[in-house]
């Protein structure tokens, strides 16, 4: 069994708002699933799958009741900000079983305007709660070792950053639209060392929704036909603190499982959508999923390489959680949608890859130098 | 101030409560597994590598190198350094580093342990050896 090329994304909203102070959660997620049926042309009561995360208040069962949906599959696996490319992939499977056709997944909260209520702890809590972990001193525990194994440069992180504000400055809707240099990125302030601000993503109120379905009701919808043909998920973590190894992430696990499924490799994707939370974590996942070999992530990224119209990987091209948004944070939902928009054709002109018929878009969620999940989506354009 | 800093005291339960006790004692355990052999932390009462039931507990000698770390520049409570230590014994574990310049951090830098007060047992940091 496969869900290559069984389920279409015929659906995508991005809310326009990065800061939404006037709004309530559940009203940003009724918002932006509005906003993916209509891109879809269907009607909430079209809609038999529910697929959500930590961010729908109340869970499932509230979202399901607040939004008026009668569903008979729903799925409601949180792995941080991965979890809407684990729901795509979930979502695909559950339309190949036939356990629902047309599927909606929600992502959509406000750290911006308030912070956001603590993760739940599992049975590390006494032996890790008091150091303070948090995304920023944990990817940079991962930065800090990779430079020391591999020899990585604060200049070249600081291209990932770069590449995404040259990106960042034809979206209307992105948080920082300047385009930045290398020393803007090594002068601005270190966070937590190596990782200075610019290697931090941007904090935003918003959301983003899908719909996918499947082949036969995609095809009536008169849209470009976008579909899954891979997808792989797997998580890691200390585990017993045995052979500590914080230079690679689950990615090295579900990136192959998911080109294997779709037959390809990473020479044939013409569009990244790589998830950014810092400059550090892309590096990492490109490496992890092939693009270059483990330790030259490096040399891949410095020189505008992933730059649409320069280099050779265009990624993000909407300015990604580097530049745009990173609504929840959590980065998963807007990974996905600015590959469709890439496959449809319907990126900013002067970011569009062309010819762009074959995408990634892979996140991590959770804390990379602690305990995190992996999940990778080949999509296609049909 | 690193050492005026409150932290927050572990809560305990039955699987790990012999490792809080011997924190008391200013002894940092660890759980090793009988029937591969392999230690492990935090402890667990099953080994996380070959699932038997047959762990027991070990005295680590505190001591270990460091695997990597960050510096948190600002906080509500001032800057610290969150890092990874592998214990001599084999496993690694996550911590901060105290009583220390914070700014010369060095990866395999030897390190040992130091407990710090809390409303209930002690808890476990690293300085530099």
């Amino acid at each position: 069994m496969t869900i290559k090329g069984k389920a279409y994304i015929a659906g995508i909203y991005e809310h326009p708002t990065r800061h939404a102070p006037d709004k309530s959660t559940a009203q940003l997620h009724a918002e932006v699933a509005k906003g993916a049926l209509e891109d879809a042309g269907l009607t909430k009561a079209d809609i038999d799958g529910y697929f959500c995360a930590g961010d729908a208040p109340g869970g499932v069962m509230a979202m399901v009741d607040y939004l008026g949906l009668k569903v008979r599959h729903f799925d409601s696996t949180d792995t941080g900000g991965c979890s809407y490319l684990v729901h795509l992939g979930h979502a695909a499977e559950a339309i190949a079983a036939g356990k629902c056709s047309i599927a909606l997944i929600t992502l959509a909260g406000k750290p911006r305007t308030g912070a956001m209520p603590p993760r739940a702890s599992g049975a590390e809590v006494d032996f890790e709660a008091a150091y303070g972990a948090t995304t920023h001193n944990v990817y940079g525990m991962c930065a800090m070792r990779h430079m020391h194994e591999f020899g990585t440069t604060s200049e070249q992180l600081a291209w990932i950053k770069v590449a995404a504000s040259h990106h960042a400055q034809y979206n209307e809707h992105a948080m920082l639209r300047d385009v930045v240099t290398v020393e803007d990125v090594l002068n601005s302030p270190m966070i937590s060392d190596p990782l200075h601000r610019m290697d931090c993503c941007v904090v935003t109120d918003g959301g983003g929704a899908l719909i996918v379905t499947t082949q036969e009701i995609a095809r009536s919808l008169n849209k470009p036909l976008v579909r899954m043909i891979g997808h792989g998920e797997a998580m890691k973590g200390p585990r017993g603190g045995k052979d500590l190894n914080l230079t690679y992430s689950a990615g090295v696990w579900s990136g192959p499982r998911a080109f294997e499924e779709a037959g390809v490799t990473p020479k044939d994707i013409k569009y990244a959508s790589i998830y950014d939370s810092f400059t550090i974590t892309v590096l990492m996942q490109l490496e992890d999923l092939g693009f270059c070999k483990k330790g030259e992530g490096g040399k891949f990224v410095a020189d505008g390489n992933l730059i649409s119209g320069v280099g050779k990987l265009p990624f993000n091209t909407d300015g990604g959680g580097l530049c745009s948004n990173h609504p929840v944070n959590r980065g998963g939902m807007t990974k996905i949608i600015e590959a469709v928009r890439q496959l449809r054709g319907q990126a900013h002109p002067k970011v569009q890859v062309r010819n762009c018929d074959l995408a990634i878009a892979h996140g991590t969620g959770g804390l990379l130098g602690v305990r995190h999940a992996a999940s990778t989506c080949i999509l296609e354009r049909v | 101030m690193a050492d005026a800093k409150k932290y927050p005291a572990p809560q305990g339960n039955p699987e790990t409560a012999a490792f809080w006790e011997a924190a008391r004692q200013g002894k940092l355990l660890i759980k090793r597994c009988t029937s591969c052999g392999e230690a492990h932390y935090f402890p667990r009462s099953i080994c996380p590598f070959c699932f038997s039931d047959k762990t027991v507990w070990e005295e680590s000698a505190g001591e270990g190198e460091i695997y990597t770390f960050s510096l948190m520049r600002k906080s509500a409570t001032g800057p610290y350094a969150i890092g990874y230590v592998t214990l001599k014994e084999g496993p690694s574990l996550q911590t901060n580093f105290v009583d220390c310049d914070m700014d010369s951090l060095k990866i395999g830098q030897k390190v040992k342990v130091v407990f710090k007060p809390t409303d209930g047992a002690p808890l476990p940091f690293f300085t530099v050896a």
